[in-house]
């Protein structure tokens, strides 16, 4: 190797150090009053559930006819939004496209925290949660709900390793530079999760086979996990949930939730950590189009899923068409809200130039994923409020669903903990992936950096 | 119904009543003899202390059981049978005493029902009706598929049962039932004298638990002891026939009287609820022709609290 490379390559990395290693080592009070709040909202919601496990599932709006409501809406939304990390890295990183390189990290924080949170949200609607182990010692295989517990450890477990691994370099580097600028027991972690990393060829390259497999491997076990999700609704009898495209419908519209959920992270870390010269116009302009191409697909699968039964209009289809398309039908207005804000506004604008620019990006990523959860909501209760016989002889509350202040006051604490979970995340590792940055730079890598 | 049976059938009915007494008498059990006699056939002796230091042979079901046998005994059944119901839906007429006899057996607050009678009509003006809706107890139950942790189990008699003491509370099985035949406790239960140091009866779902499903169970804790079920015995119409397919016969509930299930199916064009479902209800209906009873209107009405008691404590 010549001097002169040499000594650009150091320069280089130099300042790929500076960029992406500095906020790691600044706690600004924006970053604690952030936390701080998030703090209260879960402790908030912890207070609310107590009373809830005291009193019992009756403190929320659900009753015997309506008896799933945001809690179960919410672990779908949570599931749809973690699948974003297989999209990012996987299905695109696969396919040779390299502009995902600064934002797949964001993507597989995202994973993982609404992957983990996803489980809390089952444990907030079960009305013995005391009994949770029972999941193991009377499993019945034969029930989707092992199949999806199943499946989302196996998803968390993955996305740990698709995180965790593309990290060991990174870590090596901040062993090696980041002594002095560290608390003792931070730099000490990071030495210790570095696993001795020294970044020799032969390291790289089974870093390389390695991850290539679990990229490979993480395709099915999104597919299955989100397809599982959809089962619990489709797998029953009943109008609305009945479809045999819920797999599908469910698996892309988690590509747009994704999409969406990125397009806010993007955006907010870049300000917050100034990373304007790694996440630029240009990896805006790629995702708002990714984002255009999973909603149509999405749209597509819409279409099918109302238009067909629309169509044939069978008696208990009609009814639950009736609910959602009709502005009179009790959840017309909130569907047809979502279906623009979260998806058909978002495809439209998506398809012009000056939306694909960060800010008009983030705005329609915060409504996409708005829409989404309330997407999940039209998904889970219509359905339930047309049962096949007729609802009688019980009180007025039961005919309905009105979640109540508690029931969303746990859902924000849930909500509030995936965000919390994403902020350390940023906060302890490099957003970015150094090391990936680096190789794209020309830098030689295959040392000790 | 009586009139169109066969002479074979009666003189079946006839031998099952004779049977059913003789049997009946030497048991001490009261009530219907068609059930006691087959349950005390397979009646297990075992030696008991008397209070005056005697020992003798007693029935086994004389015994207090702990917990786990009376789990491990709920979820078998009673062998060599197949519970049926029939509802005759002429003779309705929404007296609602089978509502009331289900609530106060299984301490079911006003809201619950394993047994409701709504008013129906099939299409629009062929005519309302008042329809019974227990638990179905299918042979294809969405319900207990769905089921994480086997606590909602089918026994080998066909009836459909919850263990409250294994429910999580997750409510797939009220998803998943498209008949809405199920209940929960989304607060603490109604508990009643004695409820406290009971002994949870999976037969009887008592004492229910906050945070778990409950059900219609086809009395199970009455048929063990060759009753019939609450719902059916409280009738004042002769609205429901209740018995054993295996054996072909079937008891009315206010009448007391046993016909053959085959012929009183087939000769009144009985028909299950929701067929297409595929779910093989163990209740038929008989169609609501010539109706004993005026249909009137605006009994709909809830008639407990509108917002239940116990919701916000």
């Amino acid at each position: 190797m010549s001097e002169n490379k040499k000594q650009s390559d150091e320069a280089i990395m130099l300042k790929i150090r500076e960029d992406l290693l500095t906020p790691m080592t600044k706690f600004p009070l924006s970053y604690k009053i952030w936390i701080g709040s998030l703090l209260t909202i879960i402790a908030v919601a912890i207070w609310g559930y107590t009373i809830q496990l005291q009193n019992g599932l009756g403190e929320t709006g659900m009753r015997d006819y309506v008896s799933w409501g945001v809690y179960i809406a919410s672990f779908v939304f949570f599931v749809a939004t973690a699948l974003v990390g297989m999209l990012i890295s996987a299905v695109v990183g696969l396919v040779g496209q390299k502009w995902i390189t600064p934002i797949s990290r964001i993507a597989e924080m995202i994973a993982l925290a609404f992957a983990m949170v996803a489980g809390i949200a089952i444990v907030a609607d079960m009305g013995r949660p005391d009994r949770i182990l029972n999941l193991l010692f009377h499993g019945r295989f034969q029930s989707p709900i092992i199949w999806d517990v199943t499946v989302v450890n196996l998803y968390i477990f993955i996305s740990i390793l698709l995180l965790f691994l593309p990290l060991l370099p990174d870590l090596g580097i901040i062993r090696n530079h980041m002594k002095k600028d560290l608390p003792k027991w931070q730099w000490n972690m990071y030495n210790i999760l570095s696993l001795g990393w020294v970044g020799t060829p032969g390291q790289y390259k089974i870093l390389h086979s390695t991850l290539r497999v679990l990229l490979i491997l993480i395709v099915p076990v999104a597919m299955a996990l989100h397809t599982v999700t959809s089962w619990l609704s489709a797998l029953t009898l009943r109008a609305g949930w009945d479809s045999t495209i819920f797999g599908p419908y469910y698996v892309t519209g988690a590509f747009v939730a994704g999409a969406g959920a990125v397009l806010v992270a993007m955006y907010f870390i870049r300000k917050a950590y100034r990373l304007e010269d790694y996440i630029t116009d240009f990896h805006f302009d790629k995702m708002g189009k990714l984002m255009v191409l999973v909603g149509l697909v999405y749209l597509y699968f819409n279409i099918n899923e109302f238009l067909v039964p629309g169509y044939k209009m069978k008696a208990a289809d009609a009814d639950h068409i009736f609910t959602l398309f009709s502005l009179n039908g009790e959840y017309g207005v909130m569907f047809w809200l979502t279906q623009t804000f979260g998806l058909l506004l978002p495809i439209t604008l998506g398809l012009f130039k000056p939306f694909r620019k960060p800010f008009p990006m983030m705005l329609i990523g915060l409504a996409i994923v708005i829409g989404a959860w309330f997407k999940r909501v039209i998904i889970i209760v219509p359905t339930m409020i047309h049962a096949y016989l007729p609802i009688q002889n019980v009180p007025e509350s039961f005919h309905h669903y009105t979640p109540t202040g508690l029931e969303i006051t746990v859902t924000l604490g849930i909500v509030a903990m995936a965000v919390l979970i994403i902020s350390i995340l940023v906060k302890l590792f490099p957003v970015i992936s150094l090391w990936e940055i680096a190789e794209e730079k020309g830098v030689d890598i295959h040392k000790d950096l | 119904m009586s009139k169109k049976i066969t002479p074979e059938a009666t003189s079946r009915r006839n031998f099952l009543k004779k049977f059913g007494i003789s049997v009946g008498g030497a048991t001490a059990v009261s009530g219907l003899g068609l059930l006691s006699s087959c349950v005390s056939d397979d009646e297990e002796k075992v030696p008991m202390l008397t209070t005056d230091g005697k020992v003798i042979n007693g029935d086994k079901s004389k015994l207090k059981l702990n917990l786990n046998e009376m789990q491990i005994r709920s979820r078998e059944g009673l062998s060599g049978k197949k519970f049926v119901m029939v509802i005759d839906l002429a003779k309705c007429k929404n007296a609602r005493k089978c509502m009331s006899a289900c609530q106060g057996a299984h301490h079911l607050k006003p809201e619950q029902h394993h047994i409701n009678v709504l008013q129906t009509e099939n299409a629009e003006g062929t005519g309302f009706y008042y329809q019974p809706k227990p638990c179905m107890h299918c042979d294809n139950p969405p319900c207990t598929k769905v089921c994480p942790v086997d606590a909602t189990f089918k026994r080998k008699d066909g009836i459909v049962l919850i263990d409250n003491e294994r429910c999580i509370g997750c409510r797939f099985c009220i998803a998943a039932c498209p008949y809405s035949a199920r209940v929960f406790n989304w607060s603490e239960p109604k508990y009643y004298e004695g409820d406290a140091n009971a002994v949870y009866d999976m037969e009887l779902n008592v004492p229910q638990k906050k945070g778990t499903v409950s059900k219609c169970l086809f009395s199970a804790d009455r048929l063990r002891i060759g009753k019939l079920p609450y719902c059916v015995s409280a009738c004042p119409n002769g609205t429901y026939w209740f018995g054993d397919a295996n054996e072909d016969a079937v008891t009315n509930g206010t009448s007391k009287e046993t016909v053959r299930l085959s012929s009183l199916l087939s000769d009144n064009g009985a028909y299950t609820l929701l067929p297409e479902l595929g779910t093989k209800p163990s209740v038929y209906y008989l169609p609501p022709k010539d109706r004993m009873f005026e249909y009137k209107e605006g009994e709909l009405n809830y008639l407990g609290e509108e917002e239940p008691k116990g919701h916000h404590s």
